[in-house]
């Protein structure tokens, strides 16, 4: 292949309508350039020889001809991106768990993951939650911000939350009948360490706030009367 | 048992039905048994009907009809607006749409208020008590 340009050339021959250029096949001879190219190599245009070609391995014949026609199944060149983030929801901002373990709960957002869930936390000093994704759909976002600068989430992503993969070993018939060994899962010291870094310069601007550690350590609950869609939050 | 508040030219009402609801209006004329002629100084004149319209205290002294300017010097000579701000309707209206915008965070510091008062008139009752018991 001839040597590929390193911006795609845009064409000189704008469309009047689909399939109509503006310029004719004369115009764009002297639009392009042919005649320069054509002086400078001697009234002829430039030849080049094909380049010697790669000799292809050679195909073995398969050994397996299906019966009937397989269909190829149609190219998918799809790439997800991480679902869309709510206007309202910034980094810092207050948002109301609705919907797990923490239900209720007031939490700060930190920043949205790449499979588009929200890593947040409670602070886990404050009210309980640690560092956790949430999905966006079962979040209430509230106009309270808190001030997230002093705070470094860079090193969390998705692989941080995956489950550890426990090698299964194989059962005997005695160890059926034996007590479960393994007990709950102790959490490693060093998650428990992000869970401090994280949280240490969060509380301390929480607390320039009045009121707001109380209202990070209350739950959120539809009380008599209130009407959630006219509620501001 | 007797009315107090007539419908008259120059009464001041609130709207409390329709596209002006809780505009305070003044009735300019009185069309027939069920509506009135109603004006403010920015809305377009329009006929009400009388079920529309909660009659206030305020009365403002005009004439049949008045142009807009000379309604509106009249709602200023009378001082409509720091009446209406002023009596206990209007003060609880203002708390009602002040309340109506707070956000979560808001809701939750008017609970620790409410509390904060609700033990300290608690407290002082409890003193009140013990002396009259005393």
């Amino acid at each position: 292949m001839a040597a590929k340009r390193k911006t795609p050339v845009k064409t000189r021959n704008p469309d009047l309508i689909r399939g109509v250029g503006k310029y004719s096949r004369s115009k764009m001879y002297h639009k392009r350039g042919l005649w320069a190219i054509k002086a400078k190599n001697g009234g002829v245009f430039p030849r080049h020889d094909p380049q010697p070609k790669v000799p292809a391995a050679a195909e073995k014949r398969p050994k397996f001809y299906p019966a009937d026609d397989v269909k190829k199944p149609l190219l998918n060149k799809r790439k997800p991106k991480p679902t869309k983030l709510r206007a309202s929801i910034t980094p810092g901002t207050v948002l109301i768990l609705l919907a797990g373990r923490f239900m209720g709960k007031r939490v700060v957002f930190l920043k949205q993951l790449n499979s588009g869930l929200l890593l947040v936390t409670g602070p886990f000093k404050i009210n309980g939650v640690p560092l956790r994704r949430v999905n966006q759909s079962y979040v209430i976002a509230t106009s309270t911000k808190t001030d997230i600068s002093g705070v470094n989430v860079d090193k969390f992503d998705d692989r941080y939350f995956t489950k550890e993969v426990v090698k299964k070993k194989k059962k005997g018939e005695g160890e059926f009948f034996e007590a479960e060994k393994e007990d709950k899962k102790k959490l490693p010291e060093d998650k428990k360490e992000d869970q401090k870094a994280v949280d240490a310069s969060l509380v301390k601007s929480i607390e320039g706030v009045p009121d707001l550690k109380a209202y990070l350590a209350a739950r959120f609950s539809l009380k008599s009367g209130m009407k959630p869609h006219e509620l501001v939050f | 048992m007797p009315f107090k508040r007539y419908v008259e030219i120059g009464r001041v009402a609130l709207v409390n039905y329709g596209k002006d609801y809780g505009k305070l209006v003044v009735i300019v004329d009185v069309v027939d048994q069920n509506r009135a002629l109603v004006d403010a100084p920015d809305m377009v004149r329009s006929q009400m009907n009388f079920k529309r319209l909660t009659l206030t205290d305020i009365k403002i002294d005009i004439n049949r009809v008045p142009k807009k300017k000379t309604l509106i010097d009249a709602m200023e000579k009378a001082d409509v607006k720091n009446k209406w701000e002023n009596s206990s309707w209007g003060r609880k209206l203002i708390v009602q749409k002040r309340r109506a915008l707070l956000n979560d965070f808001g809701r939750f510091k008017l609970m620790l208020a409410k509390i904060k008062k609700a033990g300290i008139v608690r407290q002082e009752l409890a003193k009140l008590k013990k002396e009259t018991a005393a």
